[in-house]
């Protein structure tokens, strides 16, 4: 069982919670030229690093709000949980 | 190589059976191959085969990290089908399929290819029609395939749940009836001996740790046994593409996820197909032994763990018991996780890539052991003759850009939602 601490509302347990992703993944900016290969990055091509890995998650059965984790993806542990806007 | 045959048994039973063959070497590598294959699972060991066998290349290495058949082609639930609606999958996994009937003459090993069928059940109208539409395609490619109502469901699987007041009732189900199971070892075991006896180096233990690429051509690895060249290069990592992607500053369309199965206890025969829920993701079989095989969805989030969490098998095995009730009577043997290589559409990636001389197998979204033979044989077509064989030319790599996804199962770039 994951453990995870919602910024919002504090540790629940991995059932209240949905995966959301890889964080770390920009859209391209509007209002400028945009190549074929940077949509590619944004919608399809993934690092899925082994190690540390920051990702999104969705508090979907608490308070419904989004949010980063910083996650170890070879062992599972959770180092931090940061608000949408935060940066590591 | 010693056949494996009753009177060999006969003629071994002699001398205690102390005196068999090893079924594969132990070499040291080579300074340099004409292939190296990397990963000795199912789909390694059986590109490595076809490359000897079909192209006469036989100085070949498969570099493996820890030890054969200890990956997914160990840790699947040894489901065999091409029970698929697109045609380029439905084509591609019939290929397999027949390459599965002859598997045990072929590779003279028995992998207990069992072709005891497979029954996908559906829950709705609407998912009766999405099988019979499913069904008619698979016949259009010459698949069999047979559209079964409740009652004729309730005759080949009575322990089902059939009671009047359950959440998720019986509607039918697709049938296909060649589909099966087959002992995954035996599977890895056999290509390995065939390999090795002709002339293949099946190298354990040996970790890679770089990759030599000069003026965009691939010219060998850095190992943990040392610098190794190579003319080509094959990848076929499952679970840690990505890894080695990063190594050769690639990013590709592939998250890694975790995928737990289990058995129970063993128990007498009772379930003589496999079968799926459709209001879920759950699917189950009875092995030889007796044990009820089991798996379905993945953890859900990106892992390289190789072992999971509890509430995933639980929502699971809370689907097997809404299925079949006599489950929830049995006590578990063994769980178990895998890393999956889960591609951006849920199919395959058999191709070129970007470098010369380096060929990328992977993508297999927790159901490559099916297409073990396949895989094989088309990566050692793309290998050999450095052009994509029509069956896995749709497995491009480059589809993601161009547009010409393979979305199975329509789910998107949402790999984690299985």
């Amino acid at each position: 069982m994951l453990f995870i601490k919602c910024p919002y509302c504090g540790i629940r347990s991995q059932n209240e919670f949905a995966y959301g992703g890889d964080a770390t993944v920009k859209r391209p900016q509007l209002n400028k030229e945009i190549s074929d290969k940077e949509w590619d990055d944004f919608v399809y091509n993934r690092k899925s690093l082994r190690g540390k890995h920051l990702e999104f998650w969705h508090h979907i059965s608490g308070c419904r709000q989004w949010f980063k984790v910083h996650r170890d993806t070879a062992t599972h542990e959770i180092f931090k949980t940061l608000k949408p806007n935060e940066e590591l | 190589m010693q056949k494996y045959s009753v009177f060999n048994l006969i003629k071994n039973a002699f001398s205690s059976h102390e005196n068999w063959e090893v079924a594969w070497k132990d070499p040291t590598p080579k300074k340099s191959y004409d292939v190296i294959i990397i990963g000795g699972g199912g789909h390694g060991l059986a590109t490595a085969y076809y490359l000897a066998k079909e192209h006469n290349i036989r100085n070949v290495a498969i570099i493996e990290k820890g030890w054969i058949g200890g990956g997914n082609v160990g840790r699947n639930t040894t489901i065999i089908r091409s029970n698929f609606m697109h045609d380029a999958n439905g084509r591609f996994n019939e290929f397999s399929m027949d390459l599965w009937r002859n598997m045990s003459q072929e590779l003279n090993f028995n992998v207990m290819f069992s072709p005891r069928g497979i029954i996908n059940l559906a829950h709705s109208d609407a998912q009766m029609n999405a099988y019979a539409r499913r069904g008619n395609s698979m016949r259009l490619n010459g698949i069999d395939a047979v559209l079964l109502n409740r009652e004729q469901i309730k005759k080949i699987i009575p322990m089902a749940d059939f009671s009047d007041d359950v959440r998720f009732p019986i509607f039918g189900g697709l049938m296909q009836p060649s589909a099966g199971t087959a002992r995954h070892d035996a599977v890895a075991w056999g290509y390995a001996r065939q390999a090795d006896s002709m002339g293949v180096d099946i190298i354990q233990n040996c970790e890679v740790l770089g990759f030599d690429v000069v003026g965009g051509k691939i010219k060998g690895v850095r190992t943990s046994k040392g610098d190794i060249k190579a003319k080509k290069i094959g990848l076929c990592v499952a679970g840690s593409t990505s890894i080695l992607a990063e190594k050769l500053n690639m990013t590709l369309p592939i998250e890694t996820h975790l995928l737990q199965a289990c058995v129970s206890e063993p128990i007498k025969p009772l379930l003589d197909h496999v079968v799926t829920f459709g209001a879920g993701h759950f699917y189950c079989s009875q092995s030889d032994k007796g044990e009820m095989v089991m798996g379905g969805d993945l953890d859900g989030y990106n892992s390289y763990a190789q072992r999971g969490n509890l509430p995933t098998l639980q929502h699971v095995l809370t689907e097997g018991i809404a299925m079949f009730p006599f489950l929830s009577k049995l006590k578990m043997l063994r769980t178990w996780g895998g890393i999956m290589d889960m591609s951006m559409d849920g199919s395959p990636i058999i191709d070129k890539t970007h470098i010369d001389g380096l060929y990328l197998n992977c993508g297999w979204c927790y159901g490559g052991f099916k297409s073990t033979p396949a895989s094989g044989w088309t990566f050692a077509h793309t290998i050999a003759q450095d052009k994509v064989h029509k069956l896995n030319a749709d497995y491009s790599l480059n589809r993601f850009s161009k547009g010409y996804l393979l979305d199975e199962k329509g789910l998107g770039t949402k790999t984690w939602i299985s």
